[in-house]
């Protein structure tokens, strides 16, 4: 019998963006596509300003919410009000690593969004008042995230695998952020918001040439120097112990599970990357069949790699009943188990193969989402030539390579667990199936 | 004067098979991606009484099988051909989405026709669901702090139809107690071709398309279309007001609804009042966020939106804007007296500038929501199904820019008064 069930040809090719590539006498790194479609663009600028040092994740943390607060021709109550008439939004995030000024605008006001954004970056004054208000504010929202299980266990994992390294600290100490003064965060300004490592990428309708020279006259007297530290890598910790948040009263328990993973521009992170996918990267995954769909157990289980410079980051989450936690366990560890063990199916692996592929296309057909990856890509040290030769490195892999891949970074043995959850109700069961550690 | 401000232009076709599914299409050859979305006129504003969250339940139910298909084969088939799928319930409807590679349209075009023709149930698969959806709800909104706020607790403070009040996601008796039988009804009842519009976007050839629609869509049968709940209940005489203890909030947070105009039968006055929910607290360069957040520092965040879900065009009457506030730094009612001033104030003193620069920023985000395919697809399909005017959306920036600060103060004065709102206090539970 003939299936109903309709053939899918080949994707057509998506056509590779072009970027102009542009570095200023300041060393801002400038790449602008013309992506038209809507009338706007997006911007991202994405520079080095790790630093290691004790008190740095409260300090950026405060500066994140500082930076658009005022300049020495702007209040932060103009910054909103000049954002807004142009049609733009303006917003900065911060890891250990890297700081992300991010935004969009509409394309008939890009001089004006990028003389502010460039004001902004020069000239950030951080005001006495702006930043005692904006500090009081972290304060709080740090509150509301330690009162959310999954931001408690994400601190846990990463305290559990990475110590006192910058990438053990999780969620800032409320009394660090309190005490964070805008003299600390002038001189963060001062001595790492610099344009020496910085790449500004543009994505819009824009022409790309008067673009670069908008950049160039907006970000042109940005003063050149800057001094940051590339982070160690960090040394990963394999307890062979689950650590057990105690959550008393949660009907929800949750898992997480780390490791290190491959950075992108490693030769095997194409098959790492349909290791974690058949595992547990999609809804179909064989995770998140088993514990959702057969079970029941969850609303949802994932695994991920997370990109950092230092190093990668491999992630298993799924937050299940309470009563079915250690169950749930029994079926993270049966599903590693599997693929260290056992190679995958052919189909599988195509199926994941060509998930990743359609949804790398997918995800760069926006200029956010464009501009966004390319932002990544290059602060990683890759080009736009990824978008080629990715999906080609993924064509390439076999269950031969995702089986060899799979034995060294999804062995249970090398992975570490955390589980924050009722530890009355769920201790017992997760004891009986192996040594169980109390923290926080 | 209407300002100059950029305009979308998307291609907009529709045709109506005969079996009564309304079709939108957006083609744009752009990328080669397309967006399927299928509307359903039904929400859990729909639900009969002692089936709360069978809406919800239901969409999922949706996924376990069909016509022709198991359990995760539609799922495994999307995805293994590099695509996604979910679906979504909402007050006034349910939709279900997909984003594919133009080469697999036919396929998302035949899953979808598959459970329009029919889904397969059984006890083992509703048994399963019931446990996701269980979870879900506990992800989002047991095990968390401010969860259902205010979705599910400020209805039941606004209204007193069983309709509009309760609770979308369910209560776990109610969705324990469904079965086989009450899913199999439900289906026959909501999920009829003419009941459902079905909006494609992207990467399609319009003679393709249409022939494709035709070809896996037209023999599912016609049946009946329900009549539409009736939501009708009259505006509140008096301000009603509610607390809920959370345990696992941090500070006390505030919600404010307030009937707005019938976003349908009176579309310029309801413009107007989504016009005015973004000058009072639409991001920081608000009136209630410099005033609240800023000069006085009595607000950690505040912010305003028309509707339950985030969308103002996506419910019909009776309809809401709530202004949303976590307060730790003041009462509920020293918050209350700050909004009454500044409703005061924006009647007296709105002029032209404030309300040109709050549309334009308000354009920019409609024009970028509209640069994912998927979304196009969603917003055409929504406004077609409540209006039969998908090109509203290009239209919208136009209507924007001719609401008046005139209007706008007048939608204020009329309808952002103590007299008929409701208030919802979630106190944490250290106050308890």
């Amino acid at each position: 019998m003939t299936s109903v069930i309709p053939a899918v040809g080949k994707p057509r090719p998506m056509r590779l963006p072009t970027f102009g590539d542009h570095t200023l006498a300041n060393g801002l790194r400038v790449l602008v596509a013309r992506r038209p479609g809507i009338p706007r663009f997006e911007a991202r600028l994405v520079l080095p300003v790790a630093h290691g040092g004790a008190g740095e994740g409260p300090r950026l943390r405060v500066f994140t919410e500082t930076l658009l607060s005022g300049t020495p021709t702007r209040t932060s109550r103009e910054i909103a009000e000049d954002l807004q008439a142009l049609g733009g939004g303006l917003g900065s995030s911060a890891d250990a690593e890297q700081l992300v000024l991010g935004g969009s605008c509409l394309s008939v006001h890009r001089r004006a969004f990028l003389e502010l954004a460039g004001e902004v970056v020069r000239d950030a004054s951080f005001p006495a008042d702006e930043v005692a208000i904006e500090r009081e504010r972290v304060v709080q929202e740090i509150a509301l995230l330690r009162s959310q299980p999954g931001v408690v266990a994400g601190d846990a994992l990463v305290r559990r695998l990475y110590g006192t390294h910058a990438y053990g600290q999780g969620t800032p100490d409320p009394e660090a952020v309190a005490s964070v003064r805008p003299a600390a965060l002038r001189a963060l300004h001062d001595g790492r918001v610099r344009p020496g490592h910085a790449v500004m990428v543009i994505v819009g309708d824009v022409d790309v040439s008067r673009t670069i020279e908008d950049v160039e006259a907006a970000f042109g007297q940005w003063q050149a120097g800057g001094a940051f530290r590339e982070l160690g890598r960090p040394k990963v910790a394999t307890p062979s112990s689950l650590l057990l948040v105690d959550r008393p009263g949660a009907v929800q328990s949750n898992i997480r599970i780390g490791g290190r993973a491959l950075p992108r521009s490693d030769p095997e992170y194409a098959a790492l990357a349909l290791a974690v996918t058949v595992f547990g990267g999609y809804f179909t995954s064989r995770l998140n069949d088993n514990i959702r769909e057969q079970k029941g157990y969850t609303y949802g289980a994932h695994s991920r790699v997370e990109h950092r410079k230092a190093m990668a980051q491999l992630t298993v989450a799924a937050d299940v009943g309470r009563d079915v936690t250690a169950a749930s366990l029994v079926e993270v560890t049966y599903e590693l188990g599997r693929m260290v063990s056992l190679p995958v199916e052919q189909a599988e692996l195509d199926a994941a193969r060509r998930y990743l592929q359609g949804t790398m296309a997918m995800g760069v057909q926006t200029q956010a989402g464009l501009a966004s990856f390319i932002a990544t890509l290059v602060s990683a040290g890759l080009g736009v030539e990824y978008l080629r030769d990715y999906p080609a490195a993924l064509e390439k892999v076999t269950v031969d390579d995702v089986l060899d891949v799979s034995r060294r970074f999804l062995a249970p043995h090398a992975l570490t667990t955390v589980v924050v959850g009722d530890a009355s109700a769920v201790g017992p069961a997760l004891r009986a199936l192996g040594e169980v550690e109390r923290g926080t | 004067m209407p300002r100059r401000l950029p305009r979308p232009k998307l291609a907009i076709e529709r045709f109506t098979l005969p079996n009564g599914l309304r079709v939108v299409l957006n083609p744009d050859r752009s990328a080669p991606v397309v967006g399927i979305a299928v509307y359903y006129d039904v929400g859990f504003r729909s639900e009969p009484e002692g089936r709360t969250g069978f809406a919800h339940l239901f969409e999922h139910l949706m996924f376990q099988g069909s016509h022709h298909l198991d359990k995760g084969e539609a799922d495994r088939l999307i995805e293994g051909n590099g695509g996604n799928m979910n679906g979504s319930t909402h007050p006034d409807f349910t939709v279900y989405i997909s984003q594919l590679p133009s080469t697999a349209l036919e396929l998302g075009l035949f899953l979808e026709a598959d459970r329009m023709r029919g889904v397969r149930l059984t006890d083992e698969t509703l048994r399963n669901q019931i446990d996701v959806v269980k979870e879900e709800i506990n992800v989002n909104v047991n095990n968390r702090p401010y969860g259902g706020f205010p979705w599910i607790d400020l209805p039941p403070i606004m209204f007193t139809t069983f309709n509009n009040a309760h609770n979308g996601y369910g209560s776990f008796v109610d969705l324990e107690a469904a079965t086989v039988r009450d899913a199999s009804d439900f289906f026959d009842r909501y999920y009829a071709p003419g009941n459902a519009v079905l909006a494609v976007a992207g990467d399609v050839e319009m003679g393709a398309v249409r022939a494709l629609i035709e070809r896996h869509f037209g023999e599912i049968p016609a049946r009946p279309v329900p009549a539409p709940p009736n939501l009708h209940e009259p505006l509140p005489k008096e301000e009603r007001r509610g607390q809920k203890v959370d345990e696992l909030a941090p500070m006390p947070a505030t919600a404010v609804g307030y009937r707005v105009p019938d976003p349908i039968a009176e579309p310029d006055e309801f413009l107007a009042v989504v016009v005015l929910s973004e000058v009072l607290a639409g991001g920081e360069a608000s009136r209630l966020y410099q005033r609240l957040v800023k000069e006085e520092r009595l607000a950690a965040d505040v912010g305003a939106a028309v509707g339950s879900f985030g969308d103002p065009y996506e419910m019909r009457d009776p309809t809401s804007l709530q202004v949303l506030m976590w307060h730790p730094g003041a009462t509920a009612d020293e918050i209350l007296a700050v909004i009454d001033e500044e409703v005061e104030r924006l009647v007296e003193d709105l002029e032209g500038g404030e309300v040109e620069r709050v549309v334009t920023g308000m354009v920019s985000g409609h024009l970028r929501h509209l640069d994912n395919v998927l979304q196009r697809a969603m917003e055409i399909g929504m406004v077609e199904q409540q209006r039969g005017r998908a090109e509203l959306v290009n239209e919208l920036p136009g209507l924007l820019a001719e609401v008046t600060p005139g209007a706008v103060a007048d939608a204020a004065d009329r309808w952002l008064r103590k007299t008929g709102r409701a208030v919802l206090e979630v106190l944490p539970g250290s106050a308890a």
